[in-house]
């Protein structure tokens, strides 16, 4: 896709047509109360030497040495440099959303394979090409369970991620939806037997592993959710968890939504990251978003297409099933190459070492007077640890040691200020994981 | 031309009705169908839903385009035609029979008779094809 610039004889040409004087006069709907005045505060020119500089000394001051155990829905995974040489290659790295999307064959073919690998690791029966992010792909799922039941009230677990949990309400804020917020158990998972459900309820809605790191019981939150007529729907924000965990599709979920960036995607300060998106056939035409299908030509040779776009806006308008009508497709693509290059085995080995890295740190941890662990239910590889003074001043007191130890509870669960929420990845290395037991004794 | 039995009422939105007493069934027409092209889903309302005249009450979904299926009367849905899920064809190979889409309680029965006759039906539609 190219950029055609115009020349300003072009421009006066072109508003001289449209009978106005200049540019600005195209903002005139804008409330002038809304209108930035002063210049943006970015700074003057630089030349390339001096911009390179500038640049330099700002990576400069990243600290790389730190030895991180952050998790909560952002997570530090190894990424194979064949991602990056691939989705450099012009073909995938210049072009936006195609208008003729059956001419870029490549494009549709990868996002198909990613639709294939997202339905084998969920078990699930169709996967879309993707969509923003963990948090905005829930949200959808909320919404589609309300056309697909008709219903209007939510019963979403206090474990799922509490910034997917406030995109959720600012999606269904304004459409008369009700969000019931069911907190959690001693053991760190929700209870399915007092979820509330009622006849009026579309979906519960869960996350497992859930915002604590513990595994909920999927299958009784099913059968409770179906029992009553309501969809269950599933928010995954590790999906690493899928290389060792039953898979939702095989515990009764009706919708699977979250995160890709376990895969293959950079931290990047909290994004751009990729949502996945899946559910079964009999909702296909309920669900968001692009999906690619696998065709035949005139001559029987295989090529890919846009399907079911009788869903998307372009045809349907205000009655489309969603307002995405994109995809994030390079990341959709950094998350096929790093499922392709790991295979099944690749992901099982990764979600095994996270699983034992975990255990391991815990087990160590809970060693230290004072120290111990918050929830009983079963983990991955991310874990809440009960400190014995403010998790708040013990992060602080890592950071001395060159650690960032995990997030303190309090900001998203007040009542959890003696709660750190600790991650330990492949990525950590024993004597790293070491080294934060004993900073912390 | 389109096949548009005498014993049927008509909209302008091309839905056809068979009514009987308070109660009616409601399909497109021959001529619709033929205008969509091969029918590849119907979306259908629930038994209990409500509309008022003109509301839409589903969708029909063609190859290429989707196009609302109207209330020709106001009242409730008692049967939805739950065949057209795995074979939505039979709107294209029967629109008067196989491939009905609801039954209605009507409102008000007497509306019935405000429904175009296949003849205004067929004035119509060659009005429609002049513009």
């Amino acid at each position: 896709m190219r950029y055609i610039p115009n020349s300003p004889g072009e421009r006066r040409s072109m508003l001289a047509d449209i009978g106005l004087e200049q540019i600005e006069d195209l903002f005139d709907q804008i409330p002038e109360q809304l209108k930035l005045r002063e210049a943006i505060g970015i700074g003057d020119p630089m030349s390339e030497p001096d911009l390179l500089d500038y640049f330099r000394a700002l990576a400069a001051r990243n600290r790389t040495e730190y030895q991180t155990f952050l998790g909560a829905g952002a997570y530090s995974h190894y990424i194979p440099v064949i991602i990056d040489s691939l989705i450099s290659r012009a073909e995938f790295f210049t072009a936006y959303t195609p208008y003729q999307p059956e001419l870029s064959q490549g494009t549709l073919q990868y996002t198909f394979e990613f639709q294939t690998m997202i339905c084998q690791l969920t078990g699930m029966e169709v996967a879309n090409a993707s969509l923003y992010d963990g948090s905005t792909a829930v949200a959808e799922a909320v919404l589609m369970a309300n056309r697909v039941t008709r219903r209007s009230k939510f019963v979403v677990a206090d474990t799922v991620h509490p910034q997917y949990r406030e995109v959720v309400s600012a999606y269904t804020r304004n459409l008369g939806l009700t969000i019931h917020t069911v907190g959690h158990g001693e053991a760190g998972t929700i209870d399915p037997t007092s979820l509330g459900i009622d006849r009026d309820t579309a979906a519960v809605v869960v996350q497992s592993p859930n915002f604590f790191g513990c595994v909920e019981d999927l299958a009784a939150i099913s059968e409770a959710a179906h029992e009553a007529g309501a969809l269950l729907v599933v928010a995954i924000s590790e999906p690493m968890s899928l290389g060792i965990l039953k898979p939702p599709g095989a515990c009764g979920a009706d919708i699977v939504a979250g995160e890709t960036q376990s895969f293959g995607i950079p931290l990047s300060y909290g994004g751009p990251y990729c949502g996945l998106f899946a559910t079964l056939d009999k909702y296909v035409r309920q669900m968001p978003g692009r999906l690619v299908g696998e065709a035949q030509d005139g001559e029987g040779r295989r090529g890919y297409v846009l399907t079911l776009s009788t869903r998307e806006q372009h045809i349907r308008r205000e009655k489309a099933t969603s307002n995405i009508c994109t995809n994030q497709g390079l990341f959709a693509l950094m998350a096929t190459v790093y499922l392709s290059t790991m295979g099944k085995r690749g992901v099982q080995e990764v979600a095994r070492q996270n699983l034992q890295k975990a255990h391991y740190a815990a087990a160590q941890i809970s060693k230290i007077p004072g120290f111990e662990l918050m929830f009983g239910a079963p983990f991955f590889n991310e874990f809440v640890v009960r400190t014995p003074q403010p998790a708040d001043q013990v992060i602080i007191g890592l950071l001395d040691k060159q650690i960032i130890g995990g997030i303190g509870l309090e900001r998203f669960y007040p009542k959890l200020n003696d709660a750190m929420l600790v991650c330990v990845t492949e990525t950590a290395k024993k004597e790293a994981i070491d080294r934060l037991v004993s900073a912390l004794a | 031309m389109a096949n548009t039995p005498e014993d049927l009422s008509y909209t302008k939105d091309h839905e056809w009705v068979r009514a009987k007493g308070d109660q009616a069934t409601v399909g497109i027409t021959d001529h619709a169908q033929h205008q969509l092209g091969d029918v590849v889903y119907v979306e259908l309302p629930k038994v209990g839903d409500k509309f008022e005249a003109s509301e839409p009450f589903g969708s029909v979904e063609s190859v290429k385009a989707v196009s609302e299926v109207y209330m020709p009367l106001g009242g409730a849905v008692i049967e939805v035609n739950e065949s057209l899920n795995d074979s939505p064809e039979q709107v294209n190979e029967d629109p008067y029979g196989d491939g009905w889409m609801i039954r209605i309680k009507i409102d008000n029965p007497a509306q019935v008779d405000a429904l175009l006759t296949s003849i205004e039906y067929e004035d119509y539609i060659k009005e429609e094809a002049a513009e």
